[in-house]
């Protein structure tokens, strides 16, 4: 029935196929992930932008604070569309979304043990080891 | 008994809402993924397994880079090439973030037609895809031999902190094995695809079990980890 449907489909023009599939998920639902293509091509269109936003924080030269947190907003975003839409995680059952996202979230206890750990280290490094020219 | 380790049934059993689902999944001494084939979960798993390491890699830049007393080269100055006599700050870089978020944006595709078991859509987008993933490690080769050329070696650099070329080397490279194993992967794959394997449940030579369409969404899990990698990459060591 799929087959068909997409067969039917194929012979009108690409942007039709497009508008026509975003509106009738229903009739594809029955095999794995299966999303409208109109989705897909938002999300590239997001990561796009996002990503040339991130690249623009560089070519203006913004500094400080307002450099890293729009930084790692985007970062945030990007992951999160990748993530959710791209690998399906927005529709797989929370048992596994949660055994795969929350491991890594752990990894921020990490960072912060490495960030008192290096501050230490930058101290001892300044205090015993500055150069003496 | 070869059925149990491929079941995806298309309806998923009925599941409670929130926290108490996820115990009542994980609870239930049979299975703990219901609707996920063993193929998909540990495709997951091992994604997590590689988060880990490219956690590490991170927090070891970011180690080096905190606890230096040394200035930390600018990578917006390292990265940056001419070109038409432009002087322009990280573009290669930003072209190389934006081919893979292409490659993205095809494989999501592919696996949408691999459903709908349009064979060929799909080999072709695969195809494109790794030509994609092929592009990136093509510049990434150029990238790193421009950085040679000017004197990086993971023991020191002109600029600045020696550790940058360490970790530098260190991540990209890491990252750039995995595009490549991607490509070879999808390769792979689409030869499956365009040959039919899934359609007539052909079995594989070194497994001898059925494969199925569901290959592809499992192959895109891989191909956008690599991409989701690169964003990390691309905002910690790249912009910060």
């Amino acid at each position: 029935m799929t087959e068909a449907a997409i067969h039917v489909e194929g012979q009108q023009p690409s942007l039709h196929v497009h508008a026509h599939e975003a509106h009738a998920p229903g009739a594809t639902q029955a095999k794995g992930q299966q999303h409208p293509i109109k989705l897909y091509l938002a999300v590239w269109g997001w990561l796009f932008v996002l990503s040339t936003c991130s690249f623009l924080v560089d070519y203006f030269g913004i500094h400080g604070h307002l450099r890293w947190s729009l930084i790692l907003l985007f970062m945030v975003l990007k992951a999160g569309l990748i993530v959710a839409v791209f690998m399906h995680m927005a529709w797989e059952r929370l048992a596994l979304a949660y055994a795969i996202l929350l491991p890594p979230v752990l990894v921020l206890v990490f960072v912060a043990i490495m960030v008192f750990e290096s501050d230490y280290t930058h101290l001892l490094r300044v205090v015993f080891f500055t150069p003496t020219a | 008994m070869a059925e149990t380790a491929l079941t995806n049934v298309g309806a998923s059993p009925a599941r409670l809402p929130g926290l108490r689902g996820i115990v009542a999944d994980w609870s239930s001494d049979q299975r703990a993924f219901k609707n996920v084939s063993w193929g998909k979960a540990m495709m997951w798993i091992f994604l997590l397994s590689d988060t880990f390491i490219f956690s590490c890699f991170l927090l070891s830049y970011m180690t080096a880079r905190m606890s230096t007393t040394v200035p930390w080269p600018n990578p917006s100055e390292v990265f940056a090439l001419n070109i038409g006599g432009q002087h322009i700050p990280l573009i290669l870089i930003a072209i190389m973030t934006f081919i893979l978020i292409s490659s993205s944006g095809t494989m999501a595709m592919a696996v949408n037609f691999g459903y709908r078991r349009d064979r060929i859509r799909t080999a072709a987008l695969m195809l494109a895809t790794a030509a994609f993933g092929a592009t990136f490690v093509g510049m990434q080769a150029f990238e790193w031999t421009k950085l040679i050329m000017e004197g990086v070696r993971p023991w020191g650099n002109p600029w600045g902190a020696a550790q940058f070329g360490a970790s530098f080397f260190m991540i990209t490279g890491f990252h750039g094995t995995h595009v490549t194993i991607g490509v070879i992967f999808l390769i792979a794959i689409a030869r499956k695809v365009l040959r039919g394997d899934f359609d007539v449940e052909r079995r594989g030579f070194f497994t001898s079990r059925k494969g199925y369409y569901e290959i592809v969404e499992i192959t895109g899990l891989y191909w956008h980890f690599v991409d989701l990698v690169w964003v990390f990459i691309f905002a910690l060591f790249y912009l910060w």
